[in-house]
């Protein structure tokens, strides 16, 4: 069900693509030897090549192409074997080669897909195609008044270009498509997903019509490096055509930014000519024949997808689809809660369905709403798979109840101990002997002999009363379980 | 096919090569007497002719993904017309 | 000291051998002839101190018996090739002043096996012509003069700093690069040797970029012997080139055995054409005659696409070009020129200085051939008729073993006296269609016309087959017996 916008005449459909420029995952640089890594000091990973000095050429980096292809089987994408480098010519002071080696007519990668939850509904969005291409340097306006300064560091990174289909009507599909590509990049690792350093940027194609008419004209919003950002872009632009529109005006289509600070998209300086790129197949390159048996090869590296694991998490281990989707969605929470998981299984010899759903609870509830509240990444959380396996085993094996788990947790998080350390120095083993509780319910009865003869002539909702009397009086270590069935043996004699 | 003189403009333009208001004629004229010569291809049945790619008969070569390059900022920096702070600097661009 | 300078490029390497003479009295006998031969204006460059270093390198090496196969042998370097530290300016206004902190690897090819630098050779704007005329450091002048004639005459282009450097005796060698024909033509028009190898042979890393597709480094030589040599030392393949050839390096001197029976000579009849002057036509069936002489079999064959090649080349290196030469921006190396008006106008103002007219042209019509709505008509059909160029070449060499053609359609002309840029281009036609197939070929000198100017005949081979194109080369200058040389003049 696609989502409407009202306007002041009707409804409006929102009608989106995106195109991610993710950046490549490798050492050295798309066509030179020169370091890819972020944040290096100005000029200092730049090779000639990389500065195109007269007579340099480029050679292509294998893991760069590895990664595409391994990235274009996870988007369950066609892999072109045979696929053509070309150059996009045009003059900027961050391009120094005054061109861009790209793929135009014959990409990498051709047709496939990501699916897509948004409230619960899962959508298929469309990829249209990725290829590779070179990053460009980098210019800084504003550190003089009449200078633009350039750095190169940048240029010849290696990116893919992931293109959409504009399959996407509200701008919640376009942030759960985003989060959805970055989650995949992640997990097969050919993109850190870092969008603050800008491994990833999306451009967004937003039109709007009314619904079932053929597609509006679209605006190109260049840049967007947040999902929150996106949405808000969106939102802010899918409302602006809709009013120019209404008001009887047209769409012109350009190129607009997003400024976050203002929340809004304004256009960037009109162009007077239109971009003629002069696209021509690169001579310093001949084409890129892959071998199929090597896409083969390549296939057996990747790893399970999230998708795949969310519905394994739900057929074989029983996990709500929510809790599956929640672990799945970073590459970090699922490896985490696999390996408490392993752990838990491998030491308390029960079944992984048996224990799972409550493991998934813990970690998505208690441990996610704590690392939240903490501003921590699981990869940094203060309670390891290790010890969490640990403290869930107290649990299964009936040492300690829920409420002291909670309890043992908090001092897990604080501390970063041991469970079985802080259950030892707290004293917070729970007392699973009948005898002693028994003679605490003797005392509790006793106590309250009034209450006894209101449960005894029909008012039940006294035992939960009784419940809590005797865990308080045992600090909340009593085996509820055991508290419980003497309870009701005593209450009933 | 003729070029006029807007389109030498824009040509001109989109290559980044100023040229004089009182060149653009000559200009015209010489470009147009290339094309109309090099037009004589049109005589060429191509039908089903694939453009030749590279002549050289080969797989493309692959580059280890290995750091062996860069880290020579004087270098790269040498030459340049004007450099600050280890950047190269140019003129800001005017809108 | 002259008769060092009378020494050909394997006499000399021998003589070193022998400890006959030292690369210094070689070095020293160039480094004079160089200076004394500035009318040419075949050097835009001298290194006079590099010569000496690098000689007395070659002297130690010799001394020690570990000496390359090029120990001190003096070169000029065409200002098409990155030489470390050394002006590199593709004989243009754009790359004013451009030191490269790199070396090219042809050249460092000559230098690892022991070669001499003597300085760097203009050359037409980014190899952009045939005479020479276009460098920023002014026209070269050919050596050669007409009999009884004082007209100063173009050296052909763009290798015409090195082909007259060559032919003045002022270089024992020097390389070339060829795109069209811009070895072959200028060595036709000196009476020197150049070799245009089989496309991917040489190395293209470092050296500035005319059409990617088509450049390629090659010696110019007085022999084909010494071209051999030197042609050795060149080529090899560079990982740092994608479109480098891994294929072993032979012996091409060796080659070299004079014995051509029942080799097959192609004998192409689309290059028969009707405005061939007659005493070129005359030679080409005299090189038909000495080879037959020598037991070579001449075959009639067919290269039906020949007519079309210029054209083809005509969109497809200026396309390449205009891409290619992006790069001089102002930004990062060579001239600026900024009126204060901001990127693009520094852009535009810097380009329209620093380029000459020639190459002005070449990027605007390549700008134009790939523009949007042109690219079919123009790029993508010059593709495709490459494409029909390259097979009929295929078709010719499933029944012969190499081709002989005449090298150029005239002798060297006068210096100012072609003005209109396609009959400049015409110079190529004989050379620019086995440059679109990526084949090797050789132009050496066969004789004098009228005038007493050199005329030259060109040898296609196959893919990577050098060695017969060297092979048949050696019967040629052998039976020719071509002993002309061009009066000093020059020297002052
Ligand atoms: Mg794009
Ligand atoms: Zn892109």
């Amino acid at each position: 069900m696609a989502k409407l916008i009202e306007g002041a005449t009707g409804s409006w459909e929102v009608v989106i693509g995106m195109e991610v420029h993710a950046q490549v995952s490798s050492n050295a640089k798309l066509f030179s030897g020169a370091s890819a890594t972020y944040g290096a000091e100005p000029n200092s990973q730049v090779s000639f090549v990389d500065a195109a000095m007269p007579g340099m050429l480029p050679v292509i980096n294998e893991e760069c192409v590895r990664q595409a292809v391994r990235t274009g089987l996870a988007l369950g994408a066609q892999i072109n074997l045979y696929s053509v480098f070309d150059r996009k010519n045009y003059f900027y002071a961050d391009l120094p080669q005054g061109y861009q080696i790209s793929q135009f007519k014959h990409p990498i990668v051709g047709h496939g897909r990501i699916m897509i939850e948004v409230e619960g509904e899962t959508r298929e969005v469309g990829i249209t195609r990725l290829h590779l291409e070179q990053d460009a340097g980098k210019s800084l306006h504003d550190q003089h008044p009449s200078l633009t300064y350039v750095d190169l560091n940048r240029s010849g990174v290696a990116l893919m270009e992931i293109v959409s289909e504009p399959d996407m009507r509200s701008s919640e599909e376009a942030g759960a498509y985003l989060k959805k590509l970055r989650t995949i990049l992640r997990y097969i690792g050919s993109c850190d997903g870092n969008m603050e350093e800008g491994s990833m940027r999306a451009d967004v194609n937003v039109s709007v019509r009314r619904p079932g008419e053929p597609l509006g004209t679209r605006c190109e919003i260049k840049n967007v490096n947040s999902v929150r950002f996106l949405q808000q872009a969106i939102e802010y632009e899918a409302r602006r055509q809709i009013d120019i529109i209404e008001d009887g005006g047209k769409i012109d289509q350009e190129t607009r930014l997003f400024d976050a600070a203002k929340g809004e998209t304004r256009s960037m300086r009109s162009k007077e000519e239109a971009h003629d790129y002069r696209y021509f197949p690169d001579p310093d390159l001949m084409p890129l024949k892959l071998a199929q048996a090597w896409v083969d090869k390549v296939a057996k590296t990747l790893p399970e997808l999230p998708d795949a694991k969310r519905d394994r998490f739900v057929a074989d281990l029983g996990l709500t689809p929510y809790n599956a989707s929640v672990l799945v969605a970073e590459k970090e929470s699922a490896a985490y809660f696999e390996a408490v998981l392993a752990e838990l299984t491998a030491v308390s010899g029960k079944p992984a369905r048996e224990v799972a759903t409550q493991v998934a609870n813990w970690v998505v509830g208690d441990l996610f709403g704590a690392l939240n509240k903490a501003g921590k990444s699981i990869e940094n959380s203060p309670v390891s798979a290790h010890n969490f396996a640990q403290l869930q085993k107290l649990m299964v094996d009936g040492q300690i109840s829920g409420r002291i788990a909670k309890e043992v947790f908090e001092h897990m998080l604080a501390t970063g101990d041991e469970p079985a350390k802080i259950v030892a120095e707290k004293g917070l083993v729970q007392v699973s002997d009948s005898g002693a509780i028994a003679a605490i319910i003797d005392e509790v009865l006793a106590e309250n002999a009034d209450k006894v003869a209101e449960y005894r002539s029909g008012k039940d909702k006294l035992f939960g009363f009784f419940v809590g009397q005797v865990m308080k009086k045992t600090q909340g270590k009593a085996n509820p379980q055991l508290v419980n069935e003497a309870l009701k043996a005593k209450l009933s004699a | 096919m003729s070029i006029d003189l807007a389109t030498v403009r824009r040509i001109a333009h989109l290559a980044r090569i100023d040229i004089d208001d009182a060149a653009l004629a000559p200009m015209a004229g010489e470009l147009n007497q290339i094309l109309s010569w090099v037009e004589q291809l049109a005589q060429v049945n191509t039908d089903g002719v694939p453009p030749l790619t590279s002549v050289v008969d080969a797989e493309l070569p692959r580059r280890a993904d290995v750091v062996t390059d860069g880290g020579y900022p004087e270098d790269v920096l040498a030459n340049a017309p004007q450099a600050e702070h280890g950047f190269f600097a140019v003129p800001k661009v005017i809108e | 000291m002259s008769d060092f300078l009378a020494l050909t490029l394997a006499e000399a390497r021998d003589g070193l051998r022998r400890r006959d003479f030292t690369a210094r009295e070689l070095a020293d006998a160039y480094i004079e002839a160089m200076a004394a031969a500035r009318a040419l204006n075949a050097y835009c460059a001298e290194t006079p101190e590099q010569a000496l270093a690098m000689a007395a390198a070659a002297d130690q090496a010799l001394a020690a018996g570990n000496a390359g196969p090029l120990a001190g042998i003096p070169l000029g370097i065409k200002d098409l090739f990155c030489t470390k530290d050394v002006l590199s300016q593709a004989s243009s206004r754009i790359l004013e002043g451009f030191k490269p902190r790199y070396e090219s690897t042809v050249t460092a090819n000559l230098w690892r096996d022991g070669a001499v630098m003597l300085g760097k050779t203009a050359m037409d704007e980014f190899a952009m012509g045939s005479s020479t005329e276009t460098a920023v450091t002014g026209p070269v002048t050919n050596p050669w003069r007409g009999e009884g004639s004082n007209k100063n005459l173009v050296p052909g282009g763009s290798s015409g700093g090195s082909s007259a450097a060559v032919a003045a005796k002022i270089a024992l060698g020097a390389t070339g690069t060829d795109t069209g024909g811009s070895i072959r033509q200028p060595a036709a028009f000196t009476g020197t040797v150049g070799i245009k190898p089989t496309y991917g042979r040489c190395s293209r890393w470092g050296i500035i970029a005319f059409a990617s597709s088509l450049d390629q480094a090659g010696p110019i030589a007085r022999t084909v012997r010494d071209a051999a040599i030197l042609l050795k030392s060149m080529a090899g393949h560079d990982p740092k080139d994608s479109t480098s050839i891994n294929a072993p390096v032979p012996d091409f001197e060796a080659a070299l055995s004079g014995d051509i029976r029942g080799l097959k000579v192609g004998i192409p009849k689309e290059y028969h054409t009707t405005q061939m002057p007659a005493e070129i036509e005359a030679l080409w069936q005299q090189g038909i005659a000495w080879l037959k002489d020598a037991g070579a079999k001449i075959v009639d064959v067919s290269l039906p696409h020949t007519q079309y090649a210029l054209a083809t080349y005509y969109i497809v290196a200026p396309a390449e070009a205009s891409s290619n030469l992006a790069r001089y921006d102002g930004v990062r190396y060579g001239l600026r020129v900024n009126n204060g008006g901001g990127l693009n106008d520094m852009y535009a103002k810097t380009r329209a200085a620093g380029f000459g007219k020639e190459v002005k042209r070449r990027i605007l019509i390549g700008t134009y051939v790939l523009s949007a709505g042109y690219y079919d008509a123009y790029y993508l059909k010059a593709q495709q008729v490459r494409t029909l160029i390259a097979r009929d070449f295929t078709e010719a060499f499933k029944t012969v073993d190499v081709l002989l053609t005449p090298t150029a359609p005239s002798s060297a002309f006068g210096i100012g006296e072609t003005t209109d840029p396609i009959a400049m281009y015409l110079n190529d036609v004989f050379t620019v269609p086995a440059s679109l197939a990526g084949l090797p070929a050789m132009s050496l000198p066969a004789g004098l016309d009228k005038a007493g100017l050199p005329l030259g005949l060109q040898l296609i081979g196959k893919v990577l087959d050098e060695e017969t194109v060297i092979k048949v080369g050696g019967v040629i200058e052998r039976a020719a017996g071509f002993a002309a040389a061009p009066k000093p003049w020059w020297r002052s």
